[in-house]
């Protein structure tokens, strides 16, 4: 089995009622669902090796190599922001309960108070100091200060989809049950279109399993909603993958769109879940046209020690002389009349006419999946 | 970068890994010396899962219907 980022599966948890008791008398810190679930993944060994919110040196040093202070590949900071009136009262040395609807939930040890630099986080993360960047644009909205320190996690947050919630100890076991030696990795933020079914098989028919992570969390306008894209690779699922190679499991993280960067971020998640293999695909957690569409597989070569393999496409589709779904490695008729591309935009926009898009663009399943909702899109 | 300090090994040794590095994205034979043995020591360390947390989770991925 595939070692952990940093070689060990953290796990901050503690949910005894002696200490969900003890943390009542902390001050509060109130956090919203995305800070919750983050502080979830911290706990449960996600983001292993991280045991708490960045300090100023790992912070730094993040920005600075995309590494960890001890050198381990990282590329995204993991912090908790605070605003000044906040911070008045605190001290580092503090322990402090963040609480979600007033309840305790987790405990931070504040080892580390520092102010930061907005700029340099922005350009350094997501290569842009655009206000039309929506990480940008989060980043800006965020408190002056950062508190770091290592969390314990008292109570699990609440989850739309606890049949598909596994955390890497989950994961872990899981594949040594299967028999999976090697596993590749799926990150989605989207409904599954032929293209992409076969991307995940192409890359399964050399490894001996297939996890298929959905992406729950805040996203921007227009992207599909969580349980769209649940119900749409059930169908999948359900009509085209089989049972003893391929699984699916979520991932409860907020989008970045910081996309090289946020492409290490999602090859690290999936190597603590277990995988071997990460499929980086086409403008990879990317936004607009802040990125290449192929950056995010240039950024790999600066981490050969990563510790997991990524796989990458350029691109899927039809072509009408192979008579195939192909890509352009094994098809010489890129480019020509006889290529027809998966057009996600295209799709989309039959769909919300409330049509079914043709079968070679997606499977009758998984359209009438989407079709049941009334509105699958975010407002 | 953190602080470093020197270890010697011998000559033939760091120049098979000069060699092994060649085409590779690491850069120096320091920055391979130090992945490898954190691979290393991390397999040592990994092992603190007894087999009753492991049968728990069985369960759960059972009841979950990811296993039979
Ligand atoms: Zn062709």
């Amino acid at each position: 089995m595939i070692s952990p980022h940093g070689g060990r599966l953290v796990k901050r948890v503690d949910f005894s009622e002696k200490r969900i008791e003890e943390a009542k008398d902390l001050k509060k810190k109130e956090i919203n669902l995305d800070k919750y679930r983050d502080l979830a993944n911290i706990a449960h060994g996600l983001f292993s090796p991280l045991e708490g919110y960045m300090d100023n040196n790992n912070f730094e040093a993040v920005l600075k190599d995309g590494r960890l202070d001890n050198d381990i590949p990282w590329t995204v900071p993991i912090v908790m922001d605070a605003v000044e009136e906040e911070v008045s009262e605190l001290r580092e040395g503090d322990d402090i309960a963040l609480s979600y609807n007033g309840e305790p939930v987790g405990i931070l040890e504040i080892s580390d108070i520092y102010r930061y630099d907005k700029g340099k986080y922005v350009r350094s993360v997501f290569g842009t100091d655009s206000m039309e960047h929506p990480g940008v644009q989060r980043v800006f909205s965020m408190g002056d200060y950062l508190l770091g320190g290592k969390i314990t996690l008292l109570k699990d947050p609440p989850t739309q989809f606890p049949r598909y919630r596994l955390w890497p100890e989950d994961t872990r076991v899981l594949f040594r049950e299967k028999g999976w030696k090697k596993v590749v990795g799926f990150q989605t933020r989207n409904t599954p279109h032929i293209g992409h079914e076969y991307v995940q098989k192409a890359a399964l028919t050399l490894v001996d399993g297939l996890l298929i992570n959905p992406l729950i969390g805040k996203k921007k306008k227009g992207d599909f909603r969580d349980e769209v894209i649940i119900k749409a690779y059930e169908a999948l699922f359900e009509n085209y993958y089989p049972k003893n190679t391929a699984t699916m499991s979520i991932i409860e993280t907020e989008m970045r769109y910081a996309g090289p960067k946020e492409a290490i971020f999602h090859a690290i998640m999936r190597k603590n879940l277990g995988c071997t293999h990460f499929i980086v695909g086409r403008d990879h957690a990317g936004v607009g046209n802040f990125y290449g569409p192929f950056d995010a597989h240039k950024i790999f070569s600066d981490y050969p020690d990563l510790g997991i393999e990524p796989i990458f496409f350029r691109s899927f589709y039809y072509c009408k002389k192979c008579r195939a779904v192909v890509n352009d490695k094994i098809c010489p008729h890129q480019d020509s009349e006889y290529q027809i591309n998966f057009s996600g935009t295209k799709i989309r926009q039959l769909l919300m006419e409330g049509k079914r898009p043709p079968e070679d663009m997606m499977r009758p399943e998984v359209a009438d999946a989407i079709l049941s909702f009334e509105n699958p899109l975010v407002d | 970068m953190p602080e470093e300090r020197d270890i010697s090994i011998p000559q033939s040794l760091y120049k098979r890994i000069q060699e092994r590095i060649k085409g590779t994205g690491f850069s120096s034979v320091d920055e391979y010396v130090t992945y490898v043995l954190r691979e290393v020591l991390s397999e040592d360390e990994a092992g603190e899962f007894t087999e009753e947390d492991e049968e728990k989770v069985r369960e759960r991925l059972r009841s979950l219907g990811y296993l039979e």
